[in-house]
């Protein structure tokens, strides 16, 4: 999913660019507070629940909330503090794109690790099956979608207050004020057929896209009532799988892409 | 590092717009360097090499001039502003290159490096590279150029060479020969 945007010719010096940002975030304390709070959570979330279904909506929770929240600060706070790194590369024969693209794909795949060594490894010990795996995509997914609105909101001003303040009312809106504009209009709108419509409204967050597709895959979906139906109708299906994940993707791509545009014409 | 609002600049013949692989002949140092806080001066200097990756031996000169080895412990963020002048010109010089841009190079250097960039500025010089070198500090530089521009408020006032400019004004000194056109333009 990464390597589809590094296409290049000279691959090796992108490469290069990628290696250096990684060990350098490897080395950061946050991120490896991060990876040893998300093992704590979920190996303690696991241990304590005696089945697993409770142990995985814990975990859901974890990957709606505090892997968002992370990765867009950390992403966002990262950006700010490479400035100098930026512009020493910029004096450098290195391509405008490509410095851009490096950082993405550094920060995102240290993400992407940290999550997959503290959530990812419990995950597959206690639920090895096409749920646990397909909460591991998707927590790679929200993992790079957010780190992708971070670059969106890091380059839309250079003062790095309003930036982190851009990174978190995005952080804000998804996990939370999305929600409960969704649950507003079900309630207003309770007397009209809007099953159809909250379907297409979902993938205006890429949060409830995953929650959806997850609680869809838990017994719990059986207690969502007709729009429950509606949902396991229209995601449940292997063309609704499809057409969800592929909504991920954009979710992560045009962020990044509008931020790589912007970049490229950045006076810095 | 601005995209221009209007022009171009050409580099062996072609627009160096949307162009970056021309910056391999090209050392620059900026006036204020500024480097990535938590890298080592080695860390930073490995980091370029890397990315320039050229085949070509490497010019140490500065290196080893400045003792930037003793130093490459040394984080970015604890440096002086000398000793960050002196890895940005450590740098600039270091892969040979065709062209060097120096901001202000002598600012903030202590005198006896200042001595010791002045003499890799000439030796340079008589290589045949094209140097460009942005200063206000005249006096520095009556040994090192061949020709002056002088610009103020973001125009040009004139294009000469040292020799005209000392002949059209009968001065030695480039800063007394440029402070003569000053008095001459305010008075007219």
């Amino acid at each position: 999913m990464i390597i589809c945007i590094i296409r290049g010719q000279k691959r090796t010096e992108m490469n290069k660019i990628i290696k250096i940002i990684f060990s350098d975030i490897l080395k950061n304390k946050i991120v490896i507070a991060y990876t040893l709070m998300l093992a704590v959570l979920s190996w303690s979330s696991f241990a304590l629940e005696d089945n697993s279904a409770k142990g995985l909506l814990t975990i859901l929770n974890v990957i709606l909330f505090t892997v968002p929240l992370v990765s867009v600060l950390f992403t966002t706070i990262h950006i700010y503090n490479s400035s100098e790194f930026i512009e020493l590369l910029l004096s450098q024969p290195v391509k405008r794109k490509k410095i851009w693209t490096g950082l993405f794909t550094g920060l995102s795949l240290s993400l992407v690790i940290a999550f997959l060594l503290g959530s990812g490894i419990p995950l597959l010990i206690y639920s090895p099956d096409s749920l646990g795996l397909m909460m591991i995509v998707v927590g790679c997914l929200i993992s790079i979608i957010f780190a992708s609105l971070a670059f969106l909101s890091s380059i839309l001003t250079r003062d790095k207050t309003k930036g982190i303040g851009i990174s978190i009312m995005i952080w804000l809106y998804f996990a939370l004020i999305f929600d409960g504009i969704v649950l507003f209009l079900l309630f207003q709108l309770s007397d009209y057929p809007i099953e159809n419509a909250m379907v297409g409204i979902t993938a205006l967050s890429p949060i409830d896209l995953a929650r959806i597709q997850i609680l869809l895959h838990l017994d719990v979906s059986a207690m969502m009532g007709y729009t429950g139906a509606i949902f396991r109708n229209t995601f449940g299906t292997t063309l609704g799988l499809v057409v969800s994940f592929v909504l991920l993707y954009v979710w992560f791509i045009v962020p990044f892409w509008i931020s790589l545009k912007k970049f490229g014409k950045k006076d810095l | 590092m601005v995209i221009p609002d209007s022009g171009s600049i050409d580099f062996d013949g072609k627009s160096v717009l949307r162009e970056f692989q021309y910056r391999d002949r090209i050392g620059y140092m900026p006036q204020i360097g500024r480097y990535p806080d938590n890298m080592s001066i080695g860390q930073v200097i490995e980091m370029i090499k890397e990315i320039r990756q050229t085949d070509e031996t490497l010019d140490e000169d500065l290196y080893k001039a400045f003792k930037i080895d003793e130093l490459s412990d040394k984080k970015m963020r604890t440096l002086s502003g000398g000793t960050t002048q002196k890895v940005s010109a450590t740098l600039a010089f270091m892969f040979n290159p065709d062209v060097l841009i120096l901001d202000e190079p002598t600012a903030g250097l202590d005198p006896l490096a200042s001595e010791i960039l002045k003499e890799k500025i000439i030796r340079e010089k008589e290589k045949g590279k094209l140097i460009l070198i942005t200063s206000h500090l005249l006096s520095e530089l009556d040994d090192l150029i061949t020709q002056i521009i002088f610009m103020q408020d973001g125009m040009v006032h004139f294009h000469k060479t040292v020799e005209q400019l000392k002949e059209e004004t009968g001065e030695q000194k480039i800063s007394k020969a440029i402070a003569q056109i000053l008095k001459k333009n305010q008075n007219a």
